[in-house]
């Protein structure tokens, strides 16, 4: 039996990088005239919690699809680890330690919880269809393999009672929880998080806050997200759209205090803090 | 009592070719969520295939090792190169799509072979098995058509169930994009799909092809049945599929000995109405109804 050779996500680890992290620069995106994104820039150091906050339309999921290579800027480029992203396809980003969470869900509704993070943990190797119709046992054992990485980070995340559950069988909250440890999984160096926190419950959320900000110095993430208690407390810093346009960025605590903050995203009330109400399900 | 077993035997060897085609449907539904109404021409050419390679050979062995070599190919060319322009389009364009290719196969068959029905040798003897003195409608070749499906049946659930390769060409055929997102080559599995589905549908033909002969109309019957029984057991479901045929098989065998044999193509439309007004998810489908 020759030896499997765990190459590329080995070779991922092992070369991270702690000059190059994400590197964002003067991105311009238009849908037929209308302006998405407008020379937005960025950077993201490795191991930093950086927020992208904004009123909804301003661009935020526009500007995770241009990293995710699913939509072309006009103008920009991206860069990641100093690695243009220009020609990455979307199913690269897995072998490239890229690991992105989807706004709602996202899970496959017919597949368990657990077979869902199994293809979260598969996806940056590579195997033929022949060696798994040929070497049915090996394939076995490749699946158990998968199958003990994703029961692992369903533990991770406390959820690993509900690893044979179809998705459409569990709450919300958990549904959340097993997209994360889908994402998490593979061992990402850089998370895309759309909107974790959308319809959770303030105790579901804190606790994601702790999960996030116990990723930070390790894995570098970029957060998309409204509520705002949860980005001023995990991020390292935080990038303001509206319209397509950066209108702020930097430590929580200033982009709070930046009028043109104020005026944009919180209207004419000084208060951060967005309404509690419809927060309370979950 | 013996009429009675007489027609379940019958019944059984018969609804294991309708298990077979219905397993070929599934495959290609499950990876590409796409209804291949071309799978009956697709299992004509390949038994004409088989046929001039008996014919060339001499053995009815290599005959099948080269149909079902040609449907995998066939399978894969037809996905890569006709289907993969219309994945995660409108489901009409799939449904002309198909029904176009089950046209064009059907026709350069015709124009290659002619039109004349020609006669496919069986594996193994056709002739029933004597048991109490009594010679039962159930041959040894039967036999083998039931153990080959079965065989088929139990090697696509392994694929799917115990296989990394099986767990992605589910993902991606139930989010394609996410499972782009998380490294599935979806547009590789997609063309397995095909392959493995078109490598059953060819089992299939040759299965079936003593006993229907092969010209190039001749397998459309049994695609609708197929298909029946695949909506039996909800499209989504290889084990579904082969109770579906099976149970086809059983009931169609009892209509046509206790009614008539008018009454099977009958019997199998009314079986299909049925199950999409009582279960349209079918009867084996445990995910919620999907729109199609």
């Amino acid at each position: 039996m020759p030896r499997r050779v765990e190459g590329e996500r080995a070779s991922a680890s092992a070369s991270r990088d702690g000059s190059r992290g994400l590197r964002i620069r003067g991105i311009t995106v238009r849908f037929d005239g209308l302006i998405a994104l407008a020379d937005v820039s960025l950077d993201v150091e490795p191991g930093e919690v950086v927020g992208v906050i904004g009123p909804n339309g301003a661009g935020k999921t526009t500007l995770f699809n241009v990293i995710c290579g699913f939509v072309r800027p006009q103008a920009g480029e991206v860069e990641w680890r100093g690695r243009s992203m220009r020609r990455a396809r979307p199913y690269e980003l897995a072998g490239l330690g890229i690991s992105r969470t989807l706004q709602g869900i996202g899970l496959f509704s017919g597949l368990t919880a657990a077979e869902n993070v199994m293809v979260g943990a598969d996806g940056s190797r590579r195997a033929g269809l022949g060696s798994a119709m040929l070497g049915l046992p090996r394939a076995d054992r490749e699946e158990s393999r998968l199958r003990t990485l994703a029961l692992e980070a369903l533990g991770d995340l406390g959820v690993v009672e509900v690893a044979d559950a179809l998705p459409s069988a569990l709450p919300y909250a958990l549904q959340k929880r097993v997209a994360l440890a889908r994402a998490l999984v593979a061992r990402p160096q850089l998370l895309l998080l759309d909107e974790p926190a959308g319809g959770l419950g303030a105790d579901d959320m804190s606790e994601l806050g702790e999960r996030i900000r116990g990723l930070a110095g390790e894995v570098t993430v970029l957060l998309v997200e409204h509520h705002m208690d949860l980005v001023m407390s995990v991020c390292d810093r935080v990038l303001v759209l509206d319209f397509g346009r950066s209108i702020a960025s930097g430590r929580p605590a200033d982009v709070q205090a930046d009028p043109a903050v104020l005026e944009a995203y919180l209207g004419v009330e000084s208060d951060p803090r967005p309404p509690e109400a419809g927060d309370a399900h979950g | 009592m013996d009429r009675f077993i007489d027609l379940t035997l019958n019944g059984l060897a018969g609804g294991a070719i309708y298990a077979a085609v219905a397993l070929s449907l599934v495959l290609i539904w499950r990876a590409t969520r796409i209804l291949n109404f071309a799978q009956g021409a697709m299992m004509m050419l390949t038994a004409f295939i088989a046929l001039e390679a008996i014919d060339a050979s001499g053995s009815y062995w290599i005959g099948l090792a080269t149909a079902l070599f040609c449907g995998l190919v066939l399978g894969a060319v037809i996905e890569r190169l006709l289907v993969r322009r219309i994945e995660g389009g409108p489901h009409l364009n799939a449904v002309v799509v198909t029904i176009g290719l089950l046209v064009l196969i059907e026709a350069v068959a015709g124009m290659i072979w002619g039109g004349n029905p020609r006669s496919f040798p069986p594996a193994f003897d056709i002739r029933g098995y004597e048991i109490g003195g009594r010679t039962v409608p159930f041959s040894p070749n039967d036999l083998f058509i039931v153990g080959a499906v079965a065989a088929v049946m139990v090697a696509s659930v392994l694929l799917f169930r115990r296989t990394s390769i099986g767990l992605r060409m589910r993902a991606a055929a139930f989010e394609p994009e996410v499972a782009r997102l998380l490294g599935v080559r979806v547009g590789r599995m997609f063309t397995a799909g095909w392959a493995l589905a078109a490598l059953a549908g060819s089992l299939a033909g040759v299965l079936v092809a003593p006993a229907v002969f092969v010209a190039p109309n001749n397998f459309d019957g049994i695609l609708i049945f197929g298909f029946t029984a695949a909506v039996i057991g909800g499209l989504d479901s290889p084990p579904g599929a082969v109770v579906g045929g099976l149970g086809l098989g059983l009931v169609l065998s009892y209509v046509g000995g206790y009614g008539g044999s008018e009454l099977v193509t009958l019997g199998a439309l009314a079986i299909l109405l049925a199950v999409l007004m009582v279960r349209p998810t079918g009867l084996f489908s445990h995910a919620r109804a999907r729109r199609v």
